[in-house]
């Protein structure tokens, strides 16, 4: 039997870059065309490999961003001033290079139409990524599973996929920590407690929660989740850092 | 340094186990704690992958890879199932 045939082994593939699209003027997705894809569900991720000419190499984990339902894999790239990955892909990578990649990997921080709702989705910064894909699947599936994203960002300009979300079907409450446009009549504060209580469904409701976004960020929602009285068991979180992936 | 969490390993986990492991439990030897290996603490720039419990800290699992070869010691888990 092949190696690469025994089950569950993940096999190296060099996908080609179709498309760059710019998000905000740190964020890229990047529209790849993998030769072998077996499907993925919204949420998983894919590892990514970088080999330098010395033969270095470097790994990091993406979200997937675009949906099962969805003709290309997506990933989308937050570049980090000391990233060793992530500038490349950010800065370096064009249309028609290929980018070695495997996966999809992982199987609890996902969402399938079928498994219900209502939906309620935290993102904060890049943390959004994974929800482009469940939003764009439960649109796709043509779900009717209320879904609601909370989406927590320094300013208007750092909101990535901006006129995408809004098409999507969702009720998206947008909050700008930083800086807000004048008239601005959304959220202007990070995300707490009290926020929570107005933005998310009673814990009666039973939503069922996805948390992404920085280590700190995802601490301090799913904690205040918690103490609002929704079970713990229905809070999926997942958290990235300064390393790049996540 | 800021921890991830076990959703960071998923591909790791694959190599080593062969299957999906994110969404196994895990259970704590040190304090019994009960949780899918997603949500651990994963600790991604030690010298390897160090894996500790999310309510007490204690390794659970050290991943180390060399020349290939992936060492692996969950003597931190009482427990780890699909």
């Amino acid at each position: 039997m092949e190696r690469a045939a025994l089950r569950g082994r993940l096999t190296w593939q060099l996908a080609s870059v179709v498309e760059l699209v710019d998000e905000t003027p740190r964020v890229r997705s990047l529209v790849l065309d993998p030769p072998e894809w077996r499907g993925h569900l919204a949420g998983q991720h894919v590892d990514v490999r970088l080999t330098a000419e010395d033969g270095y190499q470097a790994q990091r984990s993406y979200s997937i961003a675009s949906a099962p339902e969805d003709g290309y894999l997506v990933l989308t790239v937050e570049r980090l001033a000391d990233g060793e990955v992530s500038p490349y892909l950010v800065d370096e990578l064009r249309p028609g290079d290929e980018l070695e990649l495997r996966g999809p990997v992982g199987g609890y921080f996902v969402w399938e139409a079928s498994d219900g709702g209502p939906l309620l989705l935290i993102a904060g910064g890049s943390g959004v990524v994974p929800f482009r894909a469940m939003l764009r699947h439960r649109a796709a599936a043509g779900s009717s599973v209320p879904a609601r994203l909370l989406y927590s960002s320094r300013s208007l300009d750092e909101v990535i996929y901006r006129d995408e979300l809004e098409s999507l079907g969702a009720d998206v409450r947008l909050t700008l920590t930083r800086e807000q446009p004048p008239g601005w009549t959304g959220y202007g504060r990070r995300i707490d407690e009290e926020l929570l209580a107005e933005v998310a469904w009673p814990p009666e409701q039973c939503p069922l929660v996805f948390v992404c976004g920085p280590t700190t960020f995802v601490e301090v929602a799913a904690n205040a989740l918690v103490s609002l009285g929704h079970e713990p068991g229905r809070i999926k979180t997942e958290r990235f850092g300064a390393t790049g992936g996540r | 340094m800021d921890a991830l969490d076990g959703n960071a390993i998923a591909g790791l986990l694959v190599d080593v186990f062969g299957d999906e492991m994110t969404a196994a439990t895990g259970v704590c030897a040190s304090c019994g704690a009960s949780g899918p290996v997603a949500e651990l603490e994963v600790y991604l720039q030690a010298p390897g992958t160090v894996v500790r419990c999310r309510s007490c800290s204690a390794v659970l699992m050290v991943l180390v890879t060399a020349r290939g070869v992936t060492c692996v010691d969950l003597q931190g888990l009482a427990k780890l199932a699909r």
